[in-house]
């Protein structure tokens, strides 16, 4: 299982939940998994291309997942992800 | 009637109750401080104003408390200089710097925005605050938290500079010196705080906290006559100060104070942290995210949370974004003390590298005035700058000893006075 933390403005989708547990080979059928799970999670992170929304950041391990392959990097059991609003900081 | 009608989403416009809220449950757009101009507009007056304290509460009007202000009481209205050394070399007639080098308490722009947040934060019954900083935002909140006997969490990249570690110690907060860049500080503090209940000022307090910026428009206009300049040059880290500078140009012409802003908006970062200033260039409107390498510290942000609004603004502006390599950075700031007896950090370099490169190009016209926004002190970034200065001179408390090195010195006087070499 993989480790996906929920920022707060989602936990009302996840019953509260600032964690969750899914499956998936990629970040974007791991979203898929969670909004079976959690209906509607699906669509506030992502657009109706299927592309992240512009102020949604995802987390592998702490890396940013637009240096990789964005929402196609693949991930693996242990791995933990983080969604975290874009809008922090500066 | 109050001045704030709540919070909003600068996206798709929900509303929201004025709470330690961020983001837009719906959309993850950025909330906003929604005013209530009409209102505001018969409290607030030019007279008023100018009979207001001499810090940035003279525009409490527009800014997001309630009551009174409790913090920072003395942040803001600092100098507005008119460079005439530095703009005869620049071949500039009205160069002006906005120097918040001497802001109070803590010597950058950031005691401006600090100041609103603490306010807010005790308004909304937080007793603990906390930051994710490239250093200067820490430095304020940990100042400002010691006056409003505040407990105090402020996280930091692991590698900054010794002036900006200590500038926080000597408060007594918690430091958390982070293994990691700012980025990472961010995100980290962005999930602590869904687990805290903490007021930190650029994340949950966010929309009060940004609004602080916009005094540094207000300011400028004030200074130069109630008048917009017809170019400001402003440092980019998040995008949020440049994106509030214009808002407050906004808002005074709205509220009649200064003529319709025609004011050309021109963004600064260093070339090793560029991400706002490559998308202008690329001409995208989405910001690809880099992994900062530059001297310029306070400037590190390579996944700016503004990045996309600075854009809009400067695009909307017919303004220009560009960057400065490292040596740009250490001569704007060697440029700016030799000059105007200014010691800025390296974002001031970045501004004074920037602004110098805008000039080359001709894009500042004849009889146009520039601002130039400097932000943060140079002694607090001094590693930065040092291998660049050189040594004194070593004598002996004699006067032949000084009469031989002025000799010997003389020889290339001209290359060491003013601190060139």
């Amino acid at each position: 299982m993989i480790k996906v933390r929920i920022p707060t403005p989602l936990r009302k989708l996840t019953n509260g939940q600032g964690e969750v547990a899914a499956e998936g080979e990629t970040v974007a059928a791991l979203i898929n998994t969670l909004d079976k799970e959690y209906p509607g999670l699906k669509e506030r992170l992502c657009d109706e291309a299927g592309e992240l929304r512009r102020f949604v950041n995802i987390y592998i391990n702490e890396e940013d997942i637009r240096f990789h392959q964005g929402i196609k990097t693949p991930v693996k059991t242990g791995d933990e992800i983080s969604i975290v609003p874009a809008i922090a900081g500066g | 009637m109050n001045k704030m009608k709540g919070l909003k989403c600068k996206e798709c416009g929900k509303t929201y109750p004025a709470a330690a809220l961020h983001v837009c449950e719906f959309c993850f757009g950025p909330l906003e401080v929604s005013y209530n101009y009409d209102y505001i507009k018969t409290k607030i007056s030019k007279e008023k104003i100018l009979q207001g304290p001499k810090s940035l509460w003279r525009y409490q009007d527009l800014l997001p408390i309630e009551g009174e202000p409790t913090v920072g009481l003395n942040a803001g209205f600092t100098p507005m200089i008119h460079a005439k050394n530095l703009g005869t070399e620049l071949g500039l007639d009205y160069l002006y710097l906005k120097n918040d080098t001497v802001n109070c308490l803590t010597l950058s722009f950031k005691d401006r925005v600090v100041a609103v947040a603490l306010t807010r934060a005790k308004e909304l019954g937080f007793d603990t605050v906390a930051c994710a900083s490239t250093g200067n935002l820490a430095n304020s909140v940990s100042a400002h938290a010691a006056e409003a006997r505040l407990r105090c969490f402020v996280f930091i990249p692991a590698d900054l500079e010794a002036g900006k570690v200590l500038g926080n110690l000597i408060y007594r907060p918690n430091v958390v010196a982070v293994n990691g860049n700012y980025d990472d500080v961010n995100r980290l503090c962005s999930e602590i705080a869904g687990e805290y209940p903490w007021a930190f000022v650029n994340i949950n307090i966010r929309p009060y906290y940004s609004e602080g910026s916009k005094t540094l428009a207000y300011e400028a206009m004030e200074q130069l006559g109630w008048r917009t300049p017809d170019h400001v040059v402003v440092p980019i880290a998040s995008g949020s100060l440049l994106t509030k500078i214009s808002k407050g140009f906004n808002e005074f012409a709205q509220l009649g104070f200064v003529s319709p802003v025609k004011t050309k908006i021109h963004g600064a970062q260093a070339e090793g942290c560029s991400p706002v200033a490559s998308a202008f260039k690329e001409n995208r409107d989405f910001i690809k995210p880099v992994k900062p390498k530059t001297i310029a510290k306070s400037l590190a942000i390579g996944n700016p949370a503004d990045g996309f609004y600075a854009l809009k603004v400067v695009h909307g502006s017919d303004g220009l974004i560009e960057h400065v390599t490292d040596e740009e950075v250490i001569e704007g700031m060697t440029l700016l003390a030799r000059t105007e007896g200014v010691f800025a950090e390296t974002a001031g370099g970045v501004t004074i590298g920037v602004l110098k490169k805008l000039a080359k190009k001709g894009i500042f016209k004849k009889g146009e005035s520039v601002v130039a926004y400097i932000t943060g002190n140079g002694l607090k970034t001094q590693e930065a700058v040092a291998p660049a200065l050189g040594v004194p001179w070593h004598i002996q408390p004699s006067l032949t000893n000084f009469q031989e090195a002025l000799k010997a010195a003389s020889i290339d006087a001209p290359k060491k006075e003013r601190g060139v070499e």
